[in-house]
């Protein structure tokens, strides 16, 4: 057809983001190689690690499986927004102190499944935080250490809503 | 991954269009299945055409007659959460929790999950026992057929080029009936079934007045077993009647060995899949009764 490089109006972390990219680059390259945002981390690259993990318009996602030209208008979270400024948002205060990362790449991924699982169930039980986490492989951490850290972030956000 | 070029057409008759004037172009829904075939050099595709923009591919609702009308391209964390999803077809919205993960449901469709036509979908059983009628549309107009007709081999199905699957339409569940689809996968997630069985049952008394069953992954494509359904109509519902109807699943299984399971394997996970499936969609539908 035309193999034109295509432009893309999205909103990234709140902000308006416009990039110019080929039809066949995926959202992941997109938010690293072209916005720089490379907290987004490359794993498989088939849709099993959940290493890319985003959150377009409310939804997780894996980046990886998501086109750049498919995030026309859509909004977009990844976990360069997710701390204000120097304080960190409750559930990265959660991973750190209950230890639940260690070589640290699966971490934005399982970051953001947490806030995905939590802007929809506020108090999951372990069984369904263990359902939402599925889709992310850390091969650290034995899995245990990240559930204890989403309770302690649920518990924390609840209290917070109060 | 090959270059492609994108298009994101708002109406099915511009994707007609689209799709008329490029004979490489292909469909894409969610894309969790196509990008990753596509990047593995295993599909190729001159054009992409996003049908996520599609009104008519994007329908959840009932018509007047109570039938559902589920647009192909409705992502399955949607249809999970529909209350009337999980009210009148429960069997529907735990199988769409269940293909992948999370942030796979998100995106991927049951539309998708049967135009991949992988013999291991875990949708195309659940829609097969519950009567889903796909609705195909081209530039020439629509056709309709059932969904045990759509997968001719492992991914092939009937589309001829040009053509959308468009949604599906799933009558409404009759009193004193229930379904159900159980499969198994070494993990309980992110997982293909080694073998799936789907059932679907009304009770009339003390009776089956009818029953459905349909099996992944044992068989070139997605198979409704329609001997198992003749056999238990008007048989009285008992353990003994559900065991020989699962056994008639099990001979109508053909399977074959690969790296996740062996044919031996899959034949005895029919039948005792088909057996359990039987067992709660049949106290489903007594439930339904009550």
């Amino acid at each position: 057809m035309r193999r034109a490089m295509v432009r893309v109006q999205t909103t990234v972390n709140g902000q308006p983001a416009e990039f110019l990219c080929e039809p066949r680059q995926s959202l992941l390259e997109c938010l690293r190689d072209i916005l720089g945002l490379t907290g987004t981390k490359e794993g498989c690259n088939d849709g099993n690690c959940g290493a890319c993990a985003v959150i377009m318009d409310g939804r997780l996602v894996n980046s990886c499986l998501v086109l750049g030209v498919e995030a026309e208008g859509r909004t977009i979270l990844t976990i360069e927004g997710l701390a204000r400024g120097s304080e960190l948002h409750p559930i990265q205060r959660a991973f750190l102190e209950q230890g639940a990362v260690q070589c640290g790449f699966c971490t934005p991924g399982l970051i953001l499944a947490t806030k995905a699982l939590l802007d929809r169930i506020a108090d999951p039980s372990e069984a369904e935080i263990r359902r939402w986490l599925a889709n992310h492989l850390c091969r650290c951490t034995g899995y245990d250490k990240v559930v204890r850290a989403v309770r302690q972030a649920a518990a924390e956000l609840k209290e917070a809503c109060r | 991954m090959k270059w492609f070029d994108y298009a994101a057409p708002g109406s099915l008759t511009e994707a007609f269009e689209l799709l008329a004037r490029h004979p490489g172009a292909r469909p894409l829904a969610g894309g969790t299945d196509l990008l990753v075939q596509m990047r593995a050099g295993e599909r190729q595709a001159d054009l992409l055409v996003d049908v996520k923009r599609i009104p008519e591919l994007n329908e959840l609702g009932c018509d007047a007659s109570g039938t559902l009308r589920l647009g192909a391209a409705v992502p399955c964390c949607v249809i999970s959460e529909s209350e009337l999803v999980r009210r009148r077809w429960p069997a529907l919205a735990e199988v769409a929790a269940m293909i992948g993960g999370v942030p796979i449901q998100s995106r991927a469709s049951l539309g998708g999950n049967l135009c991949n036509a992988a013999p291991s979908a875990d949708g195309p059983p659940v829609l097969m026992v519950l009567r889903a009628i796909c609705r195909v549309a081209g530039p020439s107009g629509e056709r309709r057929l059932p969904v045990e007709e759509f997968c001719i081999g492992p991914g092939k199905t009937v589309l001829a080029p040009g053509e959308l699957l468009v949604g599906f339409e799933i009558p409404p569940p009759e009193p004193a009936s229930g379904a159900c689809y159980l499969r198994f996968t070494p993990r309980a997630e992110m997982d293909i079934a080694v073998a799936g069985a789907a059932a679907a049952v009304r009770v009339e008394g003390e009776a089956i007045g009818w029953a459905r069953l349909a099996l992944s992954a044992v068989a070139p494509t997605p198979l409704l077993v329609r001997e198992a359904g003749e056999y238990l109509a008007g048989k009285p519902a008992t353990e003994d009647a559900i065991r020989a109807a699962a056994e008639i699943a099990r001979d109508a299984a053909r399977p074959i060995s690969d790296v996740r399971g062996t044919a031996e394997h899959r034949r005895r996970l029919v039948s005792v899949l088909a057996e359990r499936a039987l067992r709660v969609a049949v106290a489903r539908a007594r439930e339904a009764q009550a």
